[in-house]
């Protein structure tokens, strides 16, 4: 680590920046810890003073799944494939959830933490990056409730559960992507505060959450590539319960097009998160 | 050139207050504002609602070097010290900073108050660029300085303002960077405690870290700093030693008001909880011939308006004089009555009579004190007015007297 070591000179230069500039990925990586300890604060403090603590995390998919099962497995008879819709449904509210809760935090985030923006200098991206991984403590919990599921329907994982990280992974680096974009402009726009919860809820009937793709006619799907989340969603549906489902297929084109949108969307989030940075302080 | 810690070249920072009158806060403003911005003259507005928080400001800072900065609130000192520490980007101009830079610009920033004295010190020390092993190793230190052992699983919330104050600066007090940047954080807690930080401050120094260091306690800028810069308006209108930066300073700074007039205080420099506060201030002699200006070896009142918010019992309310370089000489204690002072709910009204002001006649500061019984500040102005102490009589000789303090002596031929 440089800054162990007096022998290394610290030069700063402090001007204006002028046009494009690197991302400054190496200070990111320097201010680590302070990342660690940003997560750690945030999953401490979601967890004290409320009387019953994880189980919220439980409670909220849960409590989705069965109004779903309910209302759209039942009443109208939405197909889940051969699988119990319960856990048709659970396996997308996963990493559904996820995204949602992460979306929400990191676009509030730069905003929630005026305080350090305003007296204290790190690279601010590890702001909305910290509201990013925090969630996954929820994923966990979460995870721990499918897991639970899978065997109450006795579905056993195939190998194609060796491919779910890779999917939470783009589900994450889409949620840092727009991360990037909406706490950016929260800084600017408060509107942006008004406008997430309506974007998430509308969002979550344009993925095939609570039903299939399949539902969807053979020549529209190509909109749905347009969603990185379809990817997501359905690939976790493939990779918990693919031998299971009969039109359950690995998101081939559509993943493509859906780790391309992903990564378009976090490379101009940094850029334009960068650009802004510096009037953040000002602004905000 | 490598003893060089700090070179600023030009710097300034400007805002643009015109953003301010149009916020586009929301995007309904911006979108109404792009359609009939055409129409507007922006052009020619931009120069005039520029407002330059730091204008062309140019100066170095050798290493190990202690700099004091003063100026009126708004001058421009906060936004040095945040060019200075990267938190926003100047609009023009540079500077160069070899070393490790640490800046103190709040005490307790990213405080939580739902976790504990022991996560907060942990999340504060890596927030203020600390290592985990760092933190470690100075932990037992923080948690000593702060005096809050048996507390420190007790989550801040539940702290009083006194220990979550010291609590908060221990662990800044325990950053060790090669260059300090201290934004009047010294005024906090109660004097005692005070006095403690004033002490870390000195041995921060004495390891030859570079320190800026903003204040507008002048008795501590003296006692920390050999140079001190004074900006004003965003320009630096002095930069050398610190007693003559500073006199400059208080000489042009504060108006001399006149006697028997209530002088308002709301808009004065002052740190405290505020539960109760110093409202107005007026100061008479018995003199009418000198237009009852306070005189040397004479009497002179100072009658205090108090606002309180609740019926409470005040300690000690002082007030306090100092010398044009800073120095406190005279300190009218009420604790030294040995009797603590009653407030009522609302305004209240005290009167300090002095009756022998043991001070050669010049330019004097009087700052105004007032502390609970546990200590804590609730209402300090280090700079309340300026006074003028004059002769009663012009002495034979014509001749002004040095030294800022009198004595009644005899002088005696054998």
């Amino acid at each position: 680590m440089a800054d162990h070591s007096p022998a290394i000179k610290h030069q700063t230069i402090i001007q204006p920046s002028k046009g494009w500039f690197s991302l400054q990925l190496g200070a990111l990586w320097q201010y680590r810890e302070l990342l660690y300890f940003l997560v750690w604060r945030d999953i401490k403090v979601r967890y004290k003073q409320t009387a019953l603590g994880v189980t919220w995390v439980i409670l909220q998919p849960v409590v989705s799944m069965v109004v779903f099962t309910f209302l759209f497995g039942n009443l109208l008879g939405v197909p889940s494939g051969d699988v119990p819709y319960p856990i048709f449904s659970f396996a997308a509210l996963l990493p559904w959830n996820y995204f949602a809760t992460s979306i929400n935090k990191s676009s509030t985030s730069l905003v929630m933490n005026t305080n350090l923006v305003t007296k204290v200098y790190f690279p601010r991206m590890v702001i909305p990056i910290s509201s990013v991984l925090s969630g996954l403590v929820d994923f966990g919990f979460g995870f721990l409730v499918l897991v639970g599921l899978m065997f109450y329907f006795r579905i056993p994982p195939s190998w194609t559960i060796l491919f779910l990280p890779a999917f939470l992974f783009l589900a994450m680096l889409t949620a840092l992507g727009f991360g990037f974009w909406l706490s950016a402009l929260n800084v600017r726009y408060r509107d942006i505060n008004y406008l997430v919860p309506y974007l998430i809820q509308i969002w979550m009937y344009l993925t095939p959450v609570i039903y299939s793709v399949t539902l969807i006619p053979e020549q529209f799907r190509f909109l749905l590539a347009l969603n990185p989340m379809t990817a997501v969603v359905g690939g976790f549906r493939w990779a918990l319960l693919g031998p299971y489902l009969a039109d359950a297929q690995a998101p081939g084109n559509i993943l493509f097009f859906s780790i391309l949108i992903s990564i378009l969307v976090l490379v101009s989030g940094a850029v334009f998160f960068r650009r802004t940075e510096r009037t953040f302080a000002d602004v905000i | 050139m490598s003893n060089i810690s700090i070179q600023v070249e030009n710097l300034s920072k400007m805002y643009n207050i015109g953003l301010a009158q149009q916020r586009h806060d929301t995007l309904r403003d911006q979108l109404v504002d792009l359609v009939s911005a055409p129409f507007k003259n922006r052009g020619k507005n931009g120069e005039e609602s520029a407002f330059w928080a730091l204008r062309d400001v140019s100066f170095e800072v050798m290493q190990g070097e202690v700099l004091g900065i003063i100026g009126r609130n708004g001058a421009g000192k906060s936004t040095l010290l945040k060019l200075l520490s990267r938190i926003t980007e100047p609009t023009s101009g540079r500077a160069v900073i070899n070393g490790r830079v640490g800046s103190l610009l709040e005490v307790g920033t990213g405080f939580h108050p739902e976790l504990t004295g022991r996560e907060n010190v942990f999340l504060n020390g890596a927030i203020l660029g600390m290592h985990r092993s760092e933190i470690n190793n100075k932990f037992d230190e923080i948690v000593a300085f702060a005096e809050i052992d048996k507390f420190l699983d007790t989550p801040v919330k539940r702290y009083s303002s006194g220990m979550y104050v010291r609590l908060a600066f221990a662990v800044a007090a325990h950053l060790e960077p090669e260059i300090l940047l201290v934004d009047e954080v010294l005024a906090v807690g109660d004097i005692e405690f005070q006095k403690k930080c004033l002490g870390k401050m000195d041995d921060v120094a004495k390891l030859g870290r570079t320190v800026l260091f903003v204040s507008h306690n002048m008795n501590a800028i003296q006692r920390l700093c050999s140079q001190t810069i004074f900006i004003d308006k965003g320009e630096l209108v002095e930069i050398g030693p610190t007693r003559d930066v500073v006199s400059g300073y208080i000489s042009s700074n504060f108006y001399s008001t006149a006697p028997g007039e209530w002088i308002d205080l709301q808009d004065a420099v002052r740190v405290g909880t505020g539960e109760a506060y110093f409202d107005s201030l007026s100061y008479e002699s018995d003199s009418e011939k000198i237009g009852f200006k306070p005189y040397s070896n004479g009497p002179v009142k100072f009658s205090l308006r108090i606002e309180s918010d609740a019926p409470r019992s005040v300690s000690s309310v002082a007030v306090t004089i100092f010398d044009q370089y800073g120095t406190k000489l005279v300190n009218a204690d009420s604790v030294s009555l040995g009797k603590s002072v009653e407030l009522s709910k609302g305004s209240n009204q005290f009167t300090f009579e002095i009756d022998r002001l043991h001070l050669n006649p010049g330019v004097y500061i009087v700052g105004l004190w007032m502390a609970k019984t546990s200590g804590n500040v609730l209402d300090q102005i280090y700079s309340a007015i300026r006074i003028d102490v004059v002769d009663l009589e012009e002495n034979e000789f014509g001749m002004r007297i040095d030294g800022a303090v009198t004595c009644d002596f005899q002088l005696i031929t054998r």
